[in-house]
């Protein structure tokens, strides 16, 4: 190695001697040379005489016109081309492309003696990137040089091969590269290690198969080379630590050797052996050892002679010693040395030197999540670098603020990053620390963030805040501050009539006054639409903040009776170029001119109640069934469109046209409207599906309007309200400061003794930021990686329910009209009905129920009324199923006294009433609560009604009086609930049609100090209306043969429940079905749905699938159970 | 990851820029041009480690020459300030004196360009491993 040095340096002077051509190699320099290189010279040096960048762009350009003469002539030399080249390069460098010599510096690198190729290979690795498509014409010069005699041409190959090469062309060079790692040559041997570095970097796949090559490398007898391969090693484990334990030994040696200096000196800097290479090892070492004992066994000798040798005071031992400290604390812990990582971190933080602070502080930053009690040891000197005059020091401090950010000191850390975020750093700075500010949010925060940080804050941002906002915490009541709270200050915002405002905290602000305006009590909710009117008429404001503050509008205006304001807006927007925002004022207008419509559509704080979204549009199967009436084409997919659009265009159309109008209907079923469930829907169920449809379209069309509706309520309504989660409590500042200073756990006892004003301010600032890292909080803090990043990425724990409601999205109408209370269903509505195919499912009516009594002739199932039933309650249902009068909801008033005493005892734990407790029912499950009251709900299933049972339990110490509860259309009212009390009511609901399930809004008032409403809502499963239906055989024959619609589905059956009888057990106990009969492999169930709808089931067992073949008279009944049924079977 | 490395004089005039990923040329004049005010803002008693953007620069004064290195965020701030170092010490030990003006008197800069992308080959006791990166 060293004669190639020294060779090499004896002719650095040739290469470099141009200032003096005597000396140049064959001394044969020659005027033009001589010439060509002070033309360098003299350029360089006018250049830098020149003071204005003007002078010098003109310079330049005159510079590059004559270049570009000169190489483009043909009668140009070589060697006067290398000086172009040259010049070239340096106003490349300068910024002025040059890309017309180009190619003549692949020409130069092709075509010149050695030193005339090595400019061109220089000026081709500066000029050029990987993709550039001159790069190819360079491929032949490599493969030829690689295969020169010359070690010099080689040497030039190799190096550009390292620097630059295209990657389709890897296969081309890559033996002949693989050959020189068995060069004589070390300096071969190293560049082409780093030649296959690059090509590992660009196409890893590509080398895969000299893997073994490199361990040849690795353990090379030149260090160079070694070092070399370290590179692709370091690569390669950082993708994958675990293919490479094994080298952990070789890697150890090799630092071993490095550190006790057993390099040669020429490796050494300032005395130091070879300190890249340590460093690189220890990196090496570090992804080896991560979490990995046995690994990191290996190496604690290694990195304990590591930190004990870099001892010296000098910049180099102590990026060596950051390098080891971050090793230390990536593999598997040590005690010992962690106490010396801890040490030398001190060393660095406490040092003068501002560029060891700053390295102390990152190393700190890295350590603190395993050891938060260092922080603790340094909390004065970070306290005191918080305030260095330098930002970056600031910066990296608050970086190390953030990760030991905890609930307890949110307050104050966030307060210091806003504080930062004021003095006005560079867009990207705001951008990441917004970022980390909106994870450790507040409301006021908030708007501070918003206002600074204007648009450039990620949009995700704001979303989260809404949501945030939208579900609330655990508690209401706080819940409700920060509501209030939110309105109150976006309102004083809006007072300063032309300030300006980012976008996003426009839009933010316009969601929360019109979702809780009227939390608000004191304003006039005609001031807020004030305020909104002249947002939209500001110039400033962008379309999609306009839509954002007409949605406020909007639900402003359904809870107001009649504003001029609204009547403006309606009128100015009307005629608004921008056509959303003149739809949206056409749908304002139309809601106000229905206000009841308005207001069941706009309801308050729904944001997050659950929309269910009919994605096979059903409600659309009337509009199609009239089209085809018409004669309209029946809908294609496109694939099917453009299939017979092509097979049109092969052969003539030999079909008659225009013909058939009952198979395009039929057809319209099957094609129009697709079950995204693969449920298979007979023929004649079109005609159903379009008929109900028709009949639907009166009520249903609204939905469809909802759902288009505002995407203000979109974006948070995906979201369930149900999912908690655990932010930190907001502690105000005040009572933090006040109640912290003295039990500071880690105040220095020599520090307490006397101290200045100032000292002390700052160890009640410490005392506040440290809070909760001491050792008993250590634990938590620990994991505090996780609570970081838990809130904001809030598991959204969708109850069940509503994954149900989107899987059987499809066949399933949107919630609200689908469940009619029974008192709803007046007897015109049932005259209605009659003749629909539906008539089964309004068998309450005693018109039609006798009919259809008449025409099914089956048995109303009497056994299960074998639970003995209060007189009262069967009275009741008595009257309930002739008439549906409102004697439905029943309240039972505390006086009778069996329910007073249970009242007290467990007084805000309901239990239903005694009469009730016999019969099926559901579990008491809470609906919703305020600080004054709790509702909860009972389901009982009768064996012909669902009864709703709802408890109404006053917490508060007083008496509640005027408690109203809505539940969908009908109201119970409760004059008084006496404090500490449970009332009860309930309601018998029947389904109208069928679904798998579906929400009934409800709500709550009630008079405190002031009118209160809460809303809720009830799930309601198509399981609650499915009763067992008992029958022989024989009925079931004769019923089978006269229900007409009919669904069959094939199941798999799991393993363990194989056998037929297994799977009706199932069906049986999960669905409430009747097991009629089995025979073989086959099996008869039979159910009904309230009030008396039969559905037929027919089972059959083969090769582990379950065929199971619904009949009904309704269409709708089978595909619903279908899907219950898969779901049971999924499950057990 | 070593990304770019940059001579600069005290006017803000580039003196040599070598990039180790590709830049449109157009976009090196803005990239230097705000790579220089932050450096050139910043007094002596402040640390030599700037954030900018999402990578870091390290940079080093030598009299009326600034050397600013971009790396990105996994590179070790103080190997590369002494990265910075050595390679003064090596152009001090083959050129003399290692000045703006000597640089451009002595024309040195065509040899750093080269140097650049072969140290290894001539000085490599002095350029380590590191090189390889370049």
């Amino acid at each position: 190695m060293s004669d190639v040095v020294e060779r090499t340096l004896s002719a650095l002077p040739g290469l470099l001697g141009q200032h003096d051509p005597g000396a140049g190699p064959g001394g044969a320099g020659g005027p033009g040379r001589v010439s060509a290189s002070s033309r360098l010279g003299s350029l360089i040096r006018s250049i830098t005489a020149l003071t204005s960048k003007h002078e010098e762009e003109k310079l330049i350009q005159q510079e590059l016109t004559s270049l570009k003469a000169t190489v483009s002539a043909p009668s140009t030399t070589l060697r006067l081309m290398k000086e172009c080249m040259v010049r070239l390069i340096y106003c490349e460098m300068l910024g002025y492309e040059s890309s017309f010599g180009y190619i003549h510096a692949i020409k130069l690198a092709q075509q010149g003696n050695l030193l005339e190729k090595r400019v061109g290979y220089l000026a081709v690795s500066l000029f050029l990137h990987e993709n550039h498509e001159l790069l190819l014409l360079l491929v032949n010069t490599v493969v030829k040089d690689l295969q020169s005699t010359n070690l010099v041409e080689v040497c030039m190959a190799l190096t550009v091969v390292s620097q630059i090469f295209p990657r389709e062309m890897i296969p081309a060079v890559l033996p002949l590269i693989e050959d020189k790692l068995q060069h004589s040559k070390e300096i071969i041997r190293r560049k082409a290690v780093q030649a296959l570095y690059k090509f590992y970097l660009i196409a890893p796949n590509q080398v895969q198969h000299i893997h073994d090559k490199f361990r040849k490398a690795l353990c090379d007898r030149d260090a160079g080379v070694m070092a070399a391969s370290l590179h692709i090693y370091l690569q390669m484990i950082k993708e994958n630590s675990s293919g490479y334990k094994d080298l952990t030994g070789s890697f150890v040696t090799i630092l071993k050797q490095v550190v006790g200096g057993k390099l040669s000196a020429d490796f050494n800097y300032h005395s130091v052996p070879a300190p890249w290479l340590q460093i690189q090892l220890l990196r090496i070492l570090g992804l080896l050892g991560k979490d990995d004992p046995r690994t990191s066994e290996l190496m604690y000798d290694v990195l304990d002679e590591s930190l004990r040798r870099a001892e010296i005071n000098h910049n180099i031992t102590y990026a060596i010693l950051f390098e080891c400290v971050q090793t230390i604390y990536t593999i598997h812990p040590k005690s010992e040395l962690l106490e010396k990582a801890a040490k030398c971190i001190g060393k660095f933080v406490l040092s003068p030197k501002i560029n060891l602070k700053y390295l102390g502080l990152k190393a700190l930053t890295y350590v603190i999540q395993q050891d938060p009690n260092l922080a603790l040891q340094h909390q004065m000197t970070i306290i005191e670098c918080l305030d260095h005059p330098d930002p970056i020091i600031k910066r990296e401090t608050l970086e190390l603020l953030y990760r030991i950010t905890n609930g307890q000191n949110v307050i104050v850390i966030v307060q210091k990053m806003l504080d930062y975020l004021k003095e006005g750093q560079e867009e990207y700075a705001i951008i990441s620390l917004v970022g980390k500010i909106a994870e450790l949010w507040f409301i006021q925060t908030m708007n501070a963030v918003f206002s600074v940080g204007g648009d450039v804050v990620h949009s995700d941002i704001p979303n989260n805040f809404l949501r945030l906002l939208a579900e609330g915490f655990d508690d209401e009541k706080e819940d409700h501050q920060l509501r209030v709270y939110a309105v109150q200050s976006y309102l004083a915002l809006l007072e300063e009539e032309d300030k300006l405002y980012p976008q996003k905290f426009l839009q933010v602000m316009s969601w929360v006054l019109g979702e809780y305006f009227s939390l608000v009590t004191d304003v006039d909710p005609e001031v807020i639409l004030t305020k909104l009117h002249s947002l939209l008429k500001k110039t400033f404001v962008t379309s999609e903040t306009k839509a954002w503050i007409m949605a406020a509008v909007t639900k402003i205006a359904s809870h107001t009776s009649c504003s001029k304001t609204v009547d403006e807006i309606i009128q100015e927007l009307s005629s608004s170029l921008d056509t959303c925002l003149r739809q949206y004022a056409f749908e304002l207008k139309h809601l106000c001119e229905d206000k009841a419509l308005m207001k069941s559509l706009l309801p308050f704080d729904a944001s997050c109640s659950d929309l269910v979204v009919d994605a096979s549009l059903s409600f659309l199967d009337g509009f199609v069934a009239e089209g085809l009436a018409h004669g309209a084409a029946p809908y294609k997919p496109h694939h099917q469109r453009q299939e017979e659009k092509l097979s049109q265009e092969k052969a003539l159309n030999f079909e008659p046209y225009g013909l058939s109008f009952a198979s395009s209907v039929s057809s319209s079923g099957v094609t129009g409207r697709q079950s995204p469930t693969g449920l298979s829907f007979g023929s004649d169920i079109s005609g159903n599906s379009a008929e109900t449809g028709h009949k639907e379209t009166n009520t249903l069309k609204l939905e469809g309007v909802r759902k288009l509706w505002g995407k203000e309520g979109y974006l948070p309504k995906k979201e369930n309200k149900t999912g908690k989660e655990n932010e930190p409590q907001a502690v105000p500042c005040g009572s933090l400061l006040a109640g912290q200073v003295g039990e500071a756990p880690a105040l220095r006892p020599e520090q307490g003794a006397s101290l200045s004003e100032e000292d002390k301010e700052k160890q009640q600032l410490a005392s506040t930021l440290f809070i909760g890292l001491g050792a008993s909080a250590g634990v938590s803090l620990m994991g505090k990686a996780d609570t970081a990043t838990q809130k904001f990425k809030r598991k959204s724990k969708i109850t069940e329910t509503q994954q149900l409601s989107e899987e059987a999205s499809d066949f399933q109408n949107s919630a609200a009209s689908n469940f009619d209370p029974l008192l709803d269903t007046v007897p015109d509505n049932v005259e209605d009905s009659e003749g629909s195919v539906h008539t089964g499912l309004r068998k309450g009516s005693p018109s039609s129920s006798d009919t259809v009594e008449d025409n099914l002739a089956f048995e109303t199932p009497q056994s299960l009324r074998k639970s003995v039933l209060d007189d009262r309650i069967s009275a009741n249902r008595l009257s309930q199923s002739s008439l549906f009068a409102d004697s439905n909801i029943e309240i039972f008033q505390p006086s009778s006294s069996a329910q007073c005493e249970s009242a007290s005892e467990t007084p805000l734990v309901p239990s239903l009433p005694e009469e009730l407790e016999e019969l099926p029912h559901s579990e008491v499950v809470g609906l919703c609560q305020s600080d004054a009251l709790a509702l909860h709900l009972c389901k009982v299933w009768t064996d012909d009604s669902l009864l709703l049972i709802v408890f109404v339990s006053n917490k508060t110490t007083a008496a509640l009086h005027a408690v109203n509860l809505i539940l969908e259309s009908a109201t119970s009212h409760f004059p008084v609930i006496e404090a500490q009390s449970v009332e009860h009511c309930q309601k018998c609901v029947r389904m109208n049609k069928v679904c798998t399930q579906a929400i009934l809004p409800a709500s709550v008032s009630y008079q405190s100090e002031m009118e209160t409403c809460l809303e809720f809502s009830v799930t309601l499963s198509l399981m609650d209306f499915i009763r067992p239906m008992e029958m022989t055989t024989e009925d079931f024959g004769k019923l089978w043969l006269s229900l007409s619609n009919d669904v069959k589905q094939n199941i798999k059956m799991s393993p363990c429940q194989d056998s037929l009888s297994a799977a009706l057990d199932t069906l049986q106990q999960k669905l409430k079905l009747h097991r009629v009969d089995v025979i073989g492999n086959e099996g008869i169930l039979a159910c009904q749905l309230l009030p008396s709808v039969p559905c037929l089931l027919h089972c059959r067992t083969h090769s582990g699938m379950l065929a199971l073949w619904f009949r009904s008279p309704c269409a709708a009944l089978p595909d619903g159970l279908l899907y219950q049924c898969q779901k049971v079977m999924e499950e057990s | 990851m070593i990304k770019f490395f940059l001579m600069v004089n005290k006017q803000g005039q580039t003196r040599l820029s070598r990039y180790y990923e590709h830049v449109e040329i157009n976009k090196r004049t803005v990239l230097e041009a705000e790579v220089i005010k932050n450096c050139l803002s910043r007094s002596k008693d402040e640390c030599s480690f700037v954030e900018y953007k999402d990578f870091k620069l390290v940079y080093r004064q030598y009299a009326a020459l600034f050397i600013v290195v971009g790396i990105d965020q996994t590179e070790n701030e103080m190997a590369v300030y002494e990265l910075i170092h050595n390679f003064v010490e090596v152009l001090d030990k083959y050129f003399s004196r290692v000045s703006e003006f000597g640089l451009m008197y002595h024309k040195i800069l065509q040899e750093i360009l080269k140097t650049c992308c072969c140290t290894d080959l001539f000085l490599r006791q002095f350029f380590q491993p590191y090189f390889c990166y370049i």
